[in-house]
């Protein structure tokens, strides 16, 4: 299937690094449209403001977790049908199942790679 | 039959309340001190079994003594007023270091992806293409600085945690400070807010997978 790579795509990581990382593996995978936040209260912000089809974020960030973001995104009525994936080194099944019970789309850890990435992409705006 | 405390009882309770007001922590070789004292003068009025309790209480005293000078002597609080700080400052210099390192080769990378960009535009994809998966390689590999500084994050909770408890064998043990700072508390835990897991405890993608299957 085809899918719009013109969407705007939110990443969200407290590592600046990490950012960088994700928009180039975006990049590469031809989704140049891509914002970027540094935690959950700046991404949602950020998605109240503005039109995301997908949200890839980090889990482990403060003030506000992946996990709280997710939460928020479920709770709002504009939001709640945004494509969400979760990319963490919390490689818990305890992780995995608070993620799944909370909405998530997709869950990757880390490290990954770029076609784990594309894989989840297609795999959740297959989906949408 | 209730017990009654007889009249010199209480007289030497309220002595000795009098005496803990005074003194309230009194240290253990005085106590030591004190019982040796005590049992120098009762000999011939102890039975054998009372002899023996008054001497493992006169032996324990000598060995918390000899214990707080142990401890004295191996400068505890140096791991908190200088080593578990170093760690941590130096555990920070690998963090800043490691980070800059990195940008410095995304920055190289997103270089060489202008330049297979060029390439494809040229009409020489297969090269553009070589020359992206390379970088993309580089990009995958460049996910270690994450995942050792959260992996070093970890590690200075833990410092900071042996840190909390070296103050409190310090405050236990060691000399007391009068009106010395309250001790650390130890860095609290959020709930599932693991960090990276050591790969004999971690779950792979695919282990990932299958859970998150196992919904649908």
């Amino acid at each position: 299937m085809t899918m719009d790579k013109s969407m705007n795509v939110l990443i969200v990581d407290d590592y600046k690094t990490m950012l960088r990382i994700i928009r180039n593996l975006l990049k590469q995978i031809d989704f140049n449209n891509v914002e970027e936040a540094t935690d959950g209260a700046e991404a949602l912000g950020k998605l109240r403001a503005g039109s995301f089809g997908l949200v890839i974020s980090d889990w482990n960030m403060q003030p506000m977790t992946g996990l709280q973001l997710l939460q928020e995104v479920r709770a709002d009525a504009r939001l709640k049908a945004t494509p969400f994936i979760m990319i963490t080194a919390e490689s818990k099944a305890e992780n995995v199942i608070a993620a799944r019970q909370a909405g998530v789309s997709n869950y990757i850890v880390k490290p990954f790679n770029a076609e784990t990435l594309r894989d989840k992409i297609e795999k959740v705006l297959g989906h949408a | 039959m209730p017990d009654t405390p007889l009249p010199d009882e209480a007289v030497l309770r309220a002595r000795l309340d009098r005496i803990r007001i005074r003194h309230p922590a009194p240290a253990p070789e005085a106590v030591a001190e004190v019982v040796r004292a005590v049992l120098a003068t009762m000999q011939g009025d102890l039975t054998a079994t009372e002899t023996a309790l008054l001497g493992e209480v006169a032996e324990l005293g000598r060995t918390i003594a000899a214990a707080k000078a142990e401890i004295a002597a191996l400068r505890v609080d140096d791991i908190n007023a200088s080593h578990i700080p170093s760690a941590t400052d130096e555990l920070d210099a690998i963090v800043a270091h490691t980070a800059a390192a990195t940008e410095l080769i995304l920055e190289t990378c997103e270089t060489l992806d202008r330049v297979a960009g060029t390439l494809a535009a040229e009409g020489q994809g297969a090269l553009s293409a070589q020359l992206q998966d390379a970088t993309t390689r580089i990009y995958e590999a460049c996910g270690f600085q994450d995942i050792t500084g959260q992996r070093i994050t970890k590690v200075v909770t833990t410092l900071k945690t042996i840190e909390a408890k070296v103050a409190h064998i310090i405050a236990a043990f060691g000399e007391r400070q009068p009106g010395g700072e309250p001790l650390p508390e130890a860095p609290p835990v959020e709930e599932l807010l693991h960090g990276p897991q050591l790969p004999t405890n971690a779950m792979d993608q695919t282990d990932i997978d299958k859970l998150l299957a196992s919904f649908d």
